[in-house]
């Protein structure tokens, strides 16, 4: 994008230099309106508020058409956000406009997460935008922004304070997002009530430090009508599609037994104050705020969380390629570090396992000597005993020749006696 | 995706324009005018007729007093106002170009400088606190081109080859008045062809839908390169105090269309493409410079295992910021940390297997050859026993039957005793 606003004829040695006539140069606005004119515009207006508080309605006042709208039940379980995106046109400007309905926003019993969904959509859109922006080919001049530029929060008609709800999702939301606070369905308040609820909100909005979206007073051309206008923050709307004739004419309004409530009739609300403010008088600055505050804050917070700081320790600025360089290399060392570990726990498992089957292959070995041992014995034994079974054997034998011998002479001793 | 609405009445959004207007005037603008071409072509004149004012201040020295002989790139810069709008005027001059005998890498200080400018703006751009960020980047560069008549010297399409993708381009005839209306038209058809010749691309209008502006557009077209005369000084002419050069001849007016292409420049470069060329600045050729810059970071350390055979990774490389695509790496290598470890498991799982099969062979082995051992053993234990057992049968049998001889040999002993003794009394 071009070079964001702000005073940059500060810090220049420059000189003032006057002309000796008309160079031209006066028509740069309009060149660069005719551009943006020829790239047409975006506007993403996010409705928070209550199931049924009047928010399609008010939008379809608000820019005169009927966008479709199926009405939400009471009965979501949680909150979810609906975008619709619409092409619009007023003579020659093309407008991308897209409307973020909180659908089943107060439903619930339990409310305590409800604003999560909401800040999450809304981060969402920055973070599509960031990784736009940091692509290393992109194209950010034809991409269709989605961040959200406006919060109108609605606030239900009680007349008498903020809900605690209203008040824990405005201040989650005001760092992230404009917002400008509007009391819905204000024809069920009288003036005098309407007078003391909005001085009570904004005191509660002061006191519980919710920053809401100033109209911007430093530009003169519109300084006076955005200051008196911050005044009667935060707006009472009432929302028409229907037209009741209203003495020659057809005008939206809201038709009851004791009168006609007039949606264009400043008297009768601030409609007329909200599109002048949002609409036709402020669009422009609600966008850049937008991206000039609400995303840089955003996109500070991301970087700083990746762990991207603009200054070295030395407090020598970084330049990008260093930053790239130095996230890199610690991210590659960081991936090697972790493959190291893995292989080491390997390591280590293996030499444990190793150690264990050794350690059984020891003790069978043991075993086996011990069985080996066993049997030596035995053998000695049986052998023994095979030894003594010879050697009685033997002797057996021994005898027997013996015993023979001695038998094979005693005959002639028989003989002998015979003869006498 | 969006929807078309037709509104019922007026809603109000056509005054964003305004809004845009308002904001613009009150912001202020910039513009980076470089100016390139020898000394004494009238860079300076032509700046001062511009911009209507003396930019160049009599400090100023001219091209009689420069003495240095290389390339410097200077910058001016001042602020003016016109009609209640502010512009931050830069001009960039580089004296010493193409005054060299020796004129090789005389353009890499102007490079330098265009470059420098670029990674001024993408260091702030890329900063975590980004404050407001001047854009000094160069807008456009005016070259120009000495009025021989023949055509582009080659220093000339050296620059412009070398610059046309860093900068937009205008190429201007510099003091047109040495032509004639005739040489002037043969030396830009020259000059245009040469530059489609050597594919130079100079700065391109716009297309616009409206007839009236693509008119203005053929055009100016039809008049490139321009062929401009400067002049500071102020002359009477036909009864008008006019910009020109007072010749014996006649007086060559600047901002006559009839005598040089002035008008054509200052319109177009200040009253109708100043924003375009800003914007072609930031949408091509910054966008260039940052996109190479970027994919140089990302594609250091790059493994090689990574580029083998795999072109198509080099397209999601530049689709994506450095960072997601150092998310995209870790969830690469995390995924390949995943397989390895599967594997190494695997692979650990099956030579643990291994080795307890082997140790439960073995252990079966040994068992096997006990078991058969202890069989052997007790058969030999068995079959020494049936030994003994026979042996001691045997014996106890002999043993028997001796007892029995002896037995029988005493009774036929005492039988003869008894005989004996009965035969010797008769």
């Amino acid at each position: 994008m071009a070079a964001t606003d702000v005073d940059v004829f500060s810090n220049e040695e420059k000189r003032n230099l006057n002309l000796g006539g008309h160079v031209g140069f006066d028509s740069l606005p309009d060149q660069l309106v005719s551009k943006s004119v020829t790239q047409g515009f975006c506007f993403n207006i996010l409705c928070v508020g209550e199931t049924g508080i009047g928010k399609s309605t008010l939008m379809n006042t608000l820019f005169n058409t009927m966008f479709e709208n199926e009405e939400a039940s009471h009965y979501q379980n949680g909150v979810y956000l609906r975008p619709r995106t619409y092409d619009l046109q007023e003579s020659n400007v093309h407008l991308k406009l897209t409307i973020v309905d909180t659908v089943g926003f107060g439903d619930q019993i339990n409310k305590e997460d409800s604003y999560k969904p909401i800040v999450d959509y809304i981060d969402t859109q920055f973070e599509n935008y960031l990784q736009e922006e940091l692509k290393i080919k992109r194209s950010l001049y034809n991409y269709h922004d989605t961040r959200i530029h406006i919060c109108l929060y609605f606030i239900a008609p009680t007349g008498h304070s903020l809900k605690s709800l209203d008040l824990v999702t405005m201040k989650k939301l005001d760092s992230k997002v404009n917002i400008i606070p509007i009391i819905a369905k204000a024809d069920t308040i009288s003036k005098s009530e309407l007078h003391k609820f909005k001085i009570k909100i904004m005191s509660e909005l002061v006191s519980n430090g919710v920053q809401i979206y100033q109209f911007p007073t430093d530009d003169e051309a519109v300084s006076e009508i955005n200051s008196s206008m911050n005044a009667h923050l935060p707006f009472a709307v009432v929302g028409s599609v229907e037209e009741v004739k209203v003495g020659n004419k057809m005008v939206r309004a809201r038709q009851y037994p004791w009168g006609v409530v007039q949606v264009e009739n400043e008297s009768h609300c601030d409609f007329v104050k909200l599109r002048e403010m949002l609409i036709r008088v402020n669009m422009e600055d609600l966008r850049e705020q937008t991206h000039a505050r609400h995303y840089e804050l955003y996109r500070r917070c991301k970087l700083e969380e990746m762990g991207f700081k603009d200054t070295d320790p030395d407090s020598q600025p970084f330049s990008l390629q260093e930053t790239y360089e130095a996230k890199r290399k610690e991210f590659l060392s960081d991936l090697q570090r972790k493959e190291e570990e893995m292989r080491q726990m390997f390591v280590n498992k293996v030499k444990e396992t190793e150690a264990e089957l050794k350690e059984k292959e020891r003790e069978l070995h043991d075993k086996f000597e011990q069985l080996k041992r066993m049997h030596q014995d035995e053998k000695k034994k049986i052998e023994e005993k095979r030894r003594d079974l010879e050697e009685e054997m033997n002797a057996f034998n021994r005898r027997k020749v013996a015993a023979e011998t001695l038998s094979l002479s005693q005959p002639l001793k028989k003989d002998k006696d015979k003869k006498n | 995706m969006a929807q078309q609405k037709n509104l019922e009445g007026y809603v109000g959004f056509a005054s964003l324009p305004n809004q845009v207007y308002r904001k613009s005037v009150k912001r202020g603008f910039e513009f980076t005018l470089m100016v390139v071409g020898e000394s004494g072509l009238g860079k300076s004149t032509l700046i001062n007729s511009l911009f209507l004012t003396d930019l160049y201040s009599a400090e100023h020295p001219g091209p009689s007093h420069r003495v240095k002989k290389t390339v410097q790139v200077e910058q001016t810069k001042v602020l003016v106002k016109e009609g209640g709008v502010q512009l931050l005027l830069t001009v960039v001059d580089t004296p010493g170009f193409g005054d060299a005998v020796d004129n090789s890498n005389c353009w890499q200080p102007v490079i330098d400088h265009i470059d420098s400018k670029f990674e001024d703006y993408l260091n702030a751009e890329s900063r975590v606190n980004r404050r407001q960020m001047p854009d000094s980047r160069v807008h456009c560069c005016l070259y120009f081109i000495a009025p021989s008549g023949h055509g582009l010297k080659p220093l000339d399409i050296e620059f412009m080859k070398r610059l046309h993708e860093k900068v937009n381009i205008i190429p201007l005839i510099a003091k047109a008045d040495t032509l004639t209306p005739e040489e002037c038209q043969q030396f830009k058809k020259q000059i245009m062809r040469e530059i489609q010749e050597h594919k130079i691309k100079i700065y391109e209008f716009p297309d616009t839908d409206d007839d009236e502006e693509e008119k203005l557009v053929k055009k100016i077209k039809d008049c490139l390169p321009l062929a401009v005369v400067g002049s500071n000084t102020i002359i009477e002419a036909n009864g008008k105090r006019v910009r020109g050069r007072q010749y014996p001849w006649g007086v060559a007016e600047v901002e006559n269309s009839d005598h040089c292409d002035f008008t054509i420049l200052r319109n177009m470069l200040i009253r109708t493409h100043m924003q375009d060329l800003k914007d072609v600045t930031n949408n091509v050729h910054y966008e260039n410079y940052r996109s190479r810059k970027l994919a140089a970071v990302t594609c250091n350390g790059v493994d090689n295992n990574r580029t083998k055979g795999q072109l198509t990774k080099l397209d999601t490389v530049e689709g994506m910021s450095p960072l997601a695509q150092m998310e995209e790496e870790r969830r690469e290598h995390v995924a390949k940390m995943k397989k390895m470890e599967m594997e190494m498991e695997q692979v650990f799982e099956m030579k643990v297997k291994e080795k307890v099969q082997k140790l439960r062979d073995s252990e079966a082995e040994l068992q096997r050859r006990h078991e058969q051992m202890k069989k052997n053993l007790e058969a030999q234990h068995k079959e020494l026993e049936e030994k003994r057992r026979q042996f001691e049968e045997d014996r106890a049998h002999w043993e028997a039957q001796q007892r029995l001889v002896e037995q029988q040999k005493l009774d036929a002993s005492r039988t003869l005793e008894k005989n004996k003794k009965k035969g010797k009394i008769f």
